[in-house]
């Protein structure tokens, strides 16, 4: 294998291990902070034992997330030399902020975990607070880096050099509004999904006190409306970002629906496998002018298809399976979400969801963080073989060091010593402290 | 008037210095609570209770360095990239395992041991990897075949620059953390603990000293470009020996305590010793990133972006300065944290 490949491997896996951490801690952060704004306005404390205990996760998997984020972040020098040298003259400034975003995240953090004993009410309430924002804006600004790798502007390269640079041209590209904002409300909206998942597995279990069901469900309600309504306005961005795709990168558009004829009326292909052969789909469903309407806003509209690009320059056209997966699942998530919660407003009087609807619920965290590795290598892979669109291409702004294949397997090696050991840390503490603990304690308490 | 490449490898200093500062007590605490943690459990106890809290802002320096250099000197990358990929990576590897642990052993007790011996032993190969890169910029050890360069490893490893470097690095971690612990156990009111650190820092007073001459002079044969600049800069180097002495004989100063000596008089003189060695043996690299391939001019970023990043920096600043002052509060002055018992400490 060429270490171009290598390269793509290596900080593929690297990214997909890390975003499972980044997007746990922006989301869960959020969900931490509800959690104490409702303790402090309803006065119940099971609110106040529902903030720490999703404290002590969020902090067990930020152990893991900022060292990987610290990760990625050097390994980006380290791997894609060329591409830095033309971020560092660019795009330097949102990676800048970034950093200072996160030194806020990782300040408070350490403040509201090792300190929460001496902190006033309020000043716990701000300290939380910042750890929220900090973690939204690092990851709000590190996206704007990565829609500029989608549709580059803010420079020209005249012999090789980067010229005319405007950093905040850079900064104010054209899918910049768009990127962010989907990153961040799918992390929302993955935080609120797995505490989802996890409040559904405890009630599907029957076992406890009164007390501590009603614990659950209190959790259950509130992630549930936060999940329902981050996955709606998921889909409205998503909609939005089709019709950018459309202007700016048509080929990534078509790759993902794997239109080959350039066509009015276009069809939205749902699964099946697009084939360089026959030119078609093979084996999906097609809705007839929804690609059209979709990207343009009308039936008639013209949707560029792969045939009006050189062969050379398309991705590869599983990123069709991929876009599919993460959509789908994005709409059955807020089927999920929209139906749990009408059935809780709806059957008020009966105590308990039904056992099916809770084995739903439980499946939704996962789907969700699914659905986010799906969208990231549909994001990166969709644009091969560029690095940075149509400037950059990957093999340019690789290293050309011979010893990414070792490095490989000791990477590897750890992440899957990271999440094996991840997991038995949560399992152990959960079960050693379970919430009956925390809620005898805390009621006992003056607290 | 410094010249834009200058302003930007000054400021990149400022953020190494922090960083060495910072790590050297971070990691040397780690090594402190492995070595004391059967014999002397108070000392230990003393050297995580400092860690817990602070290592993750520490960390995060160590990312703010790196993006400042990419920033103000995108051309270092492809160096980074080819050149640094194998320690830079082994170091990633190590300080992900060492962070993971930290933060599994505060939740589950079980994970205490090793991450004693995790946290002890990365405490000296962290710091050891990352001296090394210095000893490979200063020139001799790049080969080049057809178009690709790289380390000559063995040239590199049978050089004795490299080994002073290394020691020079170890002993200047165990005594700038010794000297702070000391300070830390003398704020937290507990003088044994005190006495502890205070006996590491005096022995290695001294070998750290010697470790820096034998630095320069392995660096006479191997770098004469960088010893000319340091000759000009003699003084540099004689100050420094000054705030050496003086903060090493602070150790001795009568105090008002039960015990004698100054540690916090000793940590700051200390600290200014190798703010202005550092200053100097930077200073003498000038102009050279990686001596002879690569210049700051060379590897310098957009002027508009400098513009841009100046402002980001300030404004970041800014923000951050008043939250570090809160944290050094709270961990480093409140006597609740200080105090607390070990069993509370863990909760």
């Amino acid at each position: 294998m060429d270490s171009v490949l290598l390269s793509r491997m290596l900080f593929g896996t690297s990214m997909a291990f890390h975003i499972i951490f980044a997007t746990l801690g922006v989301g869960l952060s959020l969900m931490i902070l509800f959690a104490e704004i409702l303790h402090w306005v309803r006065k119940d404390s099971d609110y106040g034992v529902m903030a720490k205990r999703w404290t002590k996760g969020f902090a067990i998997l930020l152990g893991v997330g900022i060292p990987s984020g610290t990760i990625v972040g050097v390994m980006l020098s380290l791997l894609w030399p060329g591409f830095m040298e033309i971020v560092g003259k660019v795009i330097a400034v949102p990676f800048q902020i970034e950093i200072f975003a996160f030194f806020l995240e990782a300040v408070f953090m350490s403040i509201y975990v090792y300190a929460a004993d001496r902190l006033s009410n309020l000043m716990r309430l701000i300290s939380v607070t910042t750890v929220a924002l900090g973690a939204a804006a690092s990851a709000y600004l590190i996206n704007i880096a990565h829609s500029w790798m989608n549709t580059p502007r803010g420079f020209s390269i005249t012999d090789g050099v980067v010229t005319d640079v405007d950093p905040w041209a850079a900064v104010l590209n054209p899918s910049m509004p768009y990127t962010s904002k989907h990153v961040l409300a799918t992390a929302f909206m993955t935080g609120a999904f797995v505490l989802v998942s996890i409040a559904a597995y405890r009630l599907l279990r029957e076992t406890g006190s009164d007390h501590e069901r009603a614990y659950h469900k209190k959790g259950l309600m509130l992630a549930l409306v936060v999940a329902l309504l981050a996955s709606l306005y998921t889909a409205t961005n998503g909609h939005s970002t089709a019709g950018m795709l459309h202007e700016e990168m048509p080929l990534k558009l078509a790759a993902a629906e794997g239109l080959f004829e350039t066509q009015a009326n276009a069809p939205l292909a749902i699964m099946g496998v697009p084939d360089i052969e026959t030119e078609t789909v093979v084996g999906g469903i097609e809705i007839p002018g929804m690609l059209s309407w979709l990207a343009t806003g009308s039936t008639e509209g013209v949707v560029q298809g792969l045939n009006d690009f050189p062969q050379d320059e398309w991705p590869p056209l599983f990123v069709h399976t991929l876009f599919n997966v993460m959509v789908g699942i994005g709409f059955s998530l807020i089927g999920i979400a929209g139906l749990a919660l009408a059935w809780i407003v709806l059957f008020r009087k009966r105590n308990a969801l039904p056992t099916w609807l809770l084995l739903v619920l439980v499946t939704t965290g996962p789907m969700s963080m699914l659905a986010i590795e799906m969208g990231w290598i549909f994001s990166c892979v969709g644009r091969q073989p560029w690095t940075i669109y149509g400037v950059q291409l990957t093999s340019a702004a690789a290293t050309q060091s011979g010893n990414v294949g070792i490095l490989f397997f000791l990477f590897i090696s750890l992440y899957v010593m990271l999440l094996v050991l991840t997991g038995l840390v949560l399992r152990f503490y959960f079960l050693r402290n379970p919430v009956q603990k925390d809620l005898g304690v805390i009621n006992g308490e003056a607290f | 008037m410094m010249t834009e490449p200058y302003v930007a490898i000054f400021i990149i200093w400022i953020f190494l210095f922090v960083y060495a500062i910072a790590g050297s007590i971070d990691f040397g605490a780690g090594f402190w609570a492995m070595f004391y943690s059967n014999k002397q459990t108070q000392a230990s106890i003393l050297a995580n209770r400092y860690l817990s809290p602070s290592w993750e802002v520490t960390n995060v320096f160590l990312v703010l360095l790196v993006i400042a250099i990419v920033g103000f000197f995108p051309g270092a990358a492809y160096y980074m990239g080819t050149l640094m990929i194998l320690p830079f990576s082994f170091v990633l590897i190590l300080i992900t395992i060492r962070s993971a642990f930290m933060v599994f052993s505060f939740t589950v007790k079980s994970y205490t041991k090793p991450l004693v011996i995790i946290s002890g032993i990365s405490g000296l190969l962290i710091p050891a990897l990352m001296i090394a890169i210095l000893p490979m910029a200063i020139g001799g050890f790049i080969g080049s075949g057809g178009d690709q360069q790289y380390i000559l490893f063995n040239k590199l490893l049978a050089s004795p620059t490299l080994y002073t470097h290394i020691g020079f690095g170890l002993t200047t971690e165990l005594y700038l953390s010794s000297l702070l612990l000391s300070d830390y156990a003398r704020e937290s009111g507990s003088e044994k603990v005190y006495a502890v650190y205070r006996k590491n820092a005096i022995i290695l007073g001294p070998v750290t000293l010697f470790f820096a001459v034998m630095a320069l002079l392995t660096l006479i044969p191997q770098a004469p470009w960088m010893v000319e600049t340091m000759i000009d800069m003699w003084y540099l180097f004689a100050l420094s020996l000054v705030a050496a002495f003086i903060g090493y004989s602070a150790l001795w100063w009568p105090s008002k305590h039960k015990k004698r000596g100054r540690a916090r008089l000793a940590v700051i003189f200390t600290i200014l010793q190798f703010g202005m060695a550092s200053f100097g043996y930077g200073y003498s690299h000038m102009p050279y990133i990686l001596y002879p391939e690569l210049t700051i001019t060379d590897a310098f970023t957009d002027p508009t972006m400098f513009r841009w990043l100046l402002y980001g920096y300030a404004g970041g600043l800014a923000i951050l300065v008043p939250a570090f002052i809160l944290f050094w509060w709270l961990f480093m002055k409140d006597k609740r944290y200080l105090q607390a018992d070990a069993e509370k400490n863990k909760y």
